[in-house]
């Protein structure tokens, strides 16, 4: 089978502008994927397709990945002008600091197909797109109408991460039922407190019982006190 | 209260039958249970396996699988119960006519099971509806699911029909209908029965 570096350079020559970009994987099994613009995702997963030479005729795996703001401090080396006063004589003297620096890396959502050729006996061949962030803009193309098996895999990404496949013949929530309004499946999703309780509760779990039994007492509290505020 | 039961086998053997109403009655109620036919996972198939001829849960007088609610007298919550099937579940449950009885059958349907700490499974349908038998096992062997029937039967053999403690279909008091969870934002409102599932009371530390 062709390289990636292959693939690429056959992906510009039949769709210009693609806008693939290599992503090397450094481990041992060296599966490098290409990520793909949106704009063009639909095309080239075409081209990917029905190309004699690859006829990536099937589409195993669909999954999504999240990736959450990341937050990178860094020292950096600056170098600024000081006053001083040197040998009685007040002069400007240059001087390097070290600084640490702070920054956040938006993070970004993210489909990852794997393709195989069942007619050629390769693969896999791996293909990624990436959204804008996480919260506004999660649109990507579907590729469904290229490979049908995509649709039940991209329902899933959709219900568990919150990509909306745009060009999706029926994307509605697969796992969790429609009134759910959570991705599970994000690394910042925050499970419902139905709490589990232990024989011996003590320390945090014995905390959140006592909370517990405390919203619940509130709870029957007012149930009994409402008919009777509402009689006087 | 009762006959004594040597003098029942004695007059049994001058062939005069003796009993109480009561005993009759739950001699009847135990005698012919007859099953939900539903299976949720694949506890499931070894609920299948019981039926069949080799387990054979027929020397029960429990082979009737029956596929509507309003037939069956008994529930085996045979596998995970997911939140999403939850309220089918206690929905089911409704439906069946009083006196009905519930096994929660398999690591799944007593707690959630291995999918404990998941986000999209019910942490044990005894949040919902009263169990009367828990069996533990990932599936239950047949045998497992045997011997709760067996315990069903002798909990049902010692229920009296009258005070404390009675039939709940005896009881004009009990509860007939448990309330269906809705499937809201974040989980099922609410999260439990607070009725079947109380807060366990607080223990001090030893």
């Amino acid at each position: 089978m062709k390289s990636v570096e292959e693939i690429k350079a056959a992906i510009e020559a039949a769709v210009p502008g693609a806008g693939v970009a290599i992503l090397t994987n450094p481990s041992v099994s060296g599966q490098h994927s290409l990520r793909l613009a949106p704009d063009h995702a639909v095309e080239v997963a075409t081209f990917l397709r029905d190309d004699a030479e690859l006829a990536l005729d099937f589409m195993s795996n669909a999954t999504g990945v999240d990736w959450p703001d990341k937050e990178i401090t860094e020292k950096v080396k600056v170098t600024r002008t000081v006053m001083k006063t040197v040998d009685g004589v007040e002069q400007s003297v240059e001087e390097t600091v070290e600084e640490t620096k702070k920054r956040v890396e938006p993070g970004c959502l993210e489909a990852v197909y794997h393709l195989f050729s069942v007619a050629k006996g390769h693969g896999p061949v791996v293909i990624r797109m990436k959204t804008g962030n996480r919260v506004d803009e999660v649109e990507l193309p579907s590729l469904t109408p290229v490979w049908r098996s995509a649709e039940f895999q991209e329902r899933e990404i959709f219900d568990l991460f919150g990509i909306v496949f745009k060009g999706h013949p029926d994307l509605r929530r697969l796992l969790m039922w429609d009134e759910f309004k959570d991705h599970p499946m994000r690394r910042d999703y925050v499970e419902p407190d139905d709490f589990e309780y232990e024989p011996t509760a003590h320390d945090e779990v014995m905390k959140r019982a006592q909370e517990q039994r405390a919203a619940l007492a509130g709870a029957e509290a007012g149930a009994v006190a409402g008919p009777e505020g509402a009689c006087a | 209260m009762g006959v004594d039961e040597g003098l029942k086998i004695e007059l049994g053997k001058q062939g005069v039958f003796v009993t109480t109403i009561e005993e009759l009655y739950n001699w009847g109620r135990r005698s012919s249970i007859w099953p939900m036919q539903f299976g949720l996972a694949c506890c499931a198939i070894e609920m299948i396996a019981t039926t069949m001829a080799r387990y054979d849960l027929a020397r029960f007088g429990a082979e009737v699988f029956r596929p509507s609610p309003r037939q069956a007298d008994m529930m085996i919550i045979s596998g995970t119960v997911t939140k999403k099937m939850a309220p089918q579940v206690v929905r089911l449950y409704n439906q069946m006519a009083e006196p009905k009885y519930v096994i929660a059958m398999g690591a799944c349907a007593i707690s959630g099971g291995p999918f404990k700490q998941g986000y999209n499974v019910l942490k044990g349908i005894d949040r919902y509806i009263p169990v009367d038998v828990h069996i533990p096992g990932c599936p239950p062997r047949p045998e497992a699911l045997l011997h709760a029937f067996m315990t069903l039967q002798k909990k049902i053999d010692g229920q009296h029909l009258t005070g404390e403690g009675r039939p709940r279909h005896l009881d004009a008091n009990a509860p007939g209908e448990f309330p269906v969870p809705v499937q809201g934002e974040h989980d099922l409102e609410p999260s439990a029965n607070r009725l079947v599932w109380p807060l366990p009371a607080e223990k001090a530390r030893t």
